[in-house]
């Protein structure tokens, strides 16, 4: 059968697995026998494996597993050992940066002392993987893109957790490890620096996140429309551009006026991802160190209106 | 077995482990279906709204009825029939003329000890004895009582608070608070829950500090974060002070029934310029509680017994909940004290 995959074809082709190219180096280190899975198949590609780990990688997850297990443990000790109530309360459950007062010293384990040795262990391991995809892209002899986009990701991280904390002189500006207390700190450091939404740079952030997601459907929609004239074969139609390419570019001409072309499409995602953490994160680090309160510098430059006082309700 | 069954049944693992936690937290969280009831608070299109729940507010006005006056008495008094003169050792409401004074203590009994009667205060073969603690802390309470309705109008208002306001049939209020510890923990080196990342009624169910009230309605902390110019002028305020004063905003929430914008303009929550006219009352609000705490309750430590404290020995104190029972205004705003005159302090 000649049927093309893509994610709306239900044909799985099982056949001898993709080994991949030859390597220079790091080929002996792929380990186990690819398999198929049927339900792989259904949202991808059906080939498990191999995997390549490698020192950077094996590192990598220890380090990572060493922070997700102290984060962990530390939650389940402050519900004190209890099992029910550490699935119970999982997700109000926290490993909290020092108080503001112990500054960038290290303090006593039982109050934040765990927080900044995660903190370590997830950052190596976080640029350990980043040097493995970096490593990886380049033994493939394919570009770094992949790697660039996640260190803006990486930037974000490191602003939030190390950076402004050490520029603001303090670890307990820092974020929490949880799930809803990470929330609230979002929050809570909106309120304390002004409301964060007169922060230009978060302004930037919101709108390339949108916009991420805009393009992402946009492009996955005309791709799909256009598959059955071979559009799905996206990097073919980039050198050699057929009647899918055509009818695309027209269909956006049409409907806005402009059309990116196949090459120039996963360019704007590329950087309208890229960006998104990027300016975001330029936005925390001026937060606090720069300016104190945002809606003021807002109003100081002309962003913010004044409405009239009318109170309707009164009390 | 093949691998794809091995995917498949984890698939279905999962898909049964995250529709079970999301059923948990549709049923836990204690979320609210819409439509809810908007009424619009300030300048149009800017959000400032009051948002009710229609579904819940008969029962909330059920459970937050006033009472009416058993009797009516005949005003004011000469002071030949001053309550002093006729029975000893009355030290507070000594003015009164005898038919106010015994309507007002049988509505105190109604008030505060429906089921133990005046026995809960007084030793029935001696009315005039101090020897029950109970009588004492009553005593301290009109004071207390009287004290808000003269002293503290800009919260108050001209509605007044009584017995009532907070007692509501139960010799201690319902809603009181002391400083909470948390639960258990592992100790030792294990990191500690830092005061918060629990779920209580008093931080709304997040994980934000769940006792803002030891620092900010006993103590005197500072409340507000903000710093008042754009640029940093040496603030020490921090995201963690921020986090403690949105607990205690989760407080004042839940507490009145209420949401950010009833007294707040959330895209500047300092501004006084911007905020609703009922902000100024709630400021107010605050300096009465911590005086009802620091004047008033705390210092009857001494007499009062261990099931009037808390699990640190420090006694039982008010917040907002303590009158306001998740409702705007106590009570609907019914102006009980006005039959009263003596709770006055005038």
């Amino acid at each position: 059968m000649s049927e093309y995959q893509n994610i709306f074809t239900r044909v799985q082709v099982r056949g001898h697995p993709e080994e991949g190219v030859p390597l220079e180096y790091g080929e002996r280190d792929r380990v186990g026998k690819p398999f198929f899975s049927y339900w792989a198949g259904v949202i991808g590609n059906a080939q498990i494996g191999p995997i390549y780990l490698g020192w950077l990688g094996v590192s990598s997850l220890l380090f990572g597993f060493i922070a997700f297990e102290i984060i962990g443990l530390n939650m389940w000790a402050s519900v004190n050992w209890d099992p029910v109530q550490f699935v119970r309360q999982l997700f109000w459950l926290s490993l909290d940066p020092p108080a503001p007062s112990y500054g960038l010293s290290i303090p006593p384990m039982n109050e934040g002392g765990w927080w900044l040795l995660t903190g370590f262990f997830l950052t190596l391991s976080v640029l350990l993987w980043w040097a493995r995809m970096y490593q990886r892209a380049v033994e493939l002899g394919m570009g770094t893109h992949v790697a660039w986009a996640f260190a803006s990701a990486i930037w974000l991280f490191l602003v939030l957790g190390f950076i402004r904390p050490l520029l603001m002189g303090n670890w307990g500006e820092a974020v929490p490890f949880g799930i809803f207390s990470h929330l609230d700190w979002t929050a809570a450091f909106s309120i304390r620096y002004g409301n964060l939404f007169y922060n230009p740079f978060h302004m930037l952030s919101i709108a390339f996140l949108y916009g991420s997601a805009v393009l992402f459907a946009m492009h996955g929609a005309t791709i799909l429309a256009v598959s059955r004239y071979g559009g799905d074969r996206e990097i073919e139609q980039i050198v050699d551009r057929g009647t899918a390419s055509e009818r695309a570019g027209l269909f956006w001409r049409w409907t806005m006026g402009f059309n990116a072309t196949m090459e120039s499409i996963h360019r704007w995602a590329w950087w309208f991802a890229v960006l998104t953490p990027l300016t975001g994160g330029i936005g925390i680090l001026l937060t606090g160190t720069v300016v104190d309160n945002w809606y003021l510098w807002a109003v100081k430059h002309g962003v913010a209106p004044m409405y009239p006082d009318v109170w309707l309700g009164g009390n | 077995m093949k691998n794809g069954d091995i995917t498949f049944g984890l698939g279905v693992v999962g898909a049964i482990f995250g529709s079970l936690l999301l059923i948990g937290f549709l049923v836990t969280v204690g979320w609210e279906r819409p439509p809810m009831d908007v009424t619009q608070q300030g300048y149009r299109g800017l959000g400032m709204e009051d948002v009710t729940n229609p579904r819940t507010e008969s029962m909330k006005m059920a459970m937050n009825a006033a009472l009416e006056a058993p009797y009516d008495v005949s005003p004011g008094g000469t002071p030949v029939s001053q309550i002093r003169d006729v029975y000893k050792n009355v030290q507070v409401l000594g003015d009164l003329n005898e038919d106010q004074f015994n309507r007002l203590m049988l509505v105190i009994t109604e008030w505060v000890s429906p089921d133990q009667g005046c026995a809960y205060c007084h030793n029935e073969a001696n009315m005039a004895s101090d020897e029950k603690y109970t009588k004492t802390v009553s005593r301290g309470m009109l004071e207390m009582t009287m004290a808000l309705n003269k002293d503290w109008g800009d919260h108050v208002k001209e509605t007044g608070v009584t017995c009532y306001t907070c007692h509501r049939g139960n010799p201690v209020p319902v809603n009181v608070w002391s400083t909470n510890p948390g639960p258990k923990q592992a100790g030792g080196w294990a990191a500690n829950r830092n005061g918060q990342n629990m779920a209580t009624a008093s931080n709304g169910s997040t994980s934000l500090p769940f006792d803002p009230f030891t620092n900010l309605l006993a103590g005197d902390g500072m409340i507000s974060v903000n710093s008042m110019g754009a640029l940093p002028s040496g603030s020490d305020r921090n995201t963690q002070d921020a986090e403690q004063t949105y607990g205690l905003m989760m407080h004042f929430s839940s507490s009145l029934g209420v949401n950010c914008t009833h007294c707040h303009n959330s895209r500047a929550f300092w501004d006084w310029d911007q905020s609703p006219p009922t902000r100024l009352q709630a400021q107010a609000g605050i300096g009465m509680v911590r005086e009802i705490n620091s004047k008033y309750i705390e210092p009857l430590a001494g007499i009062l017994p261990d099931d009037r404290e808390g699990s640190l020995g420090d006694v039982l104190k008010a917040n907002c909940a303590t009158c306001h029972q998740g409702v705007n205004k106590p009570l609907y705003g019914a102006p009980m004290a006005k039959d009263y005159p003596a709770l006055s302090g005038k």
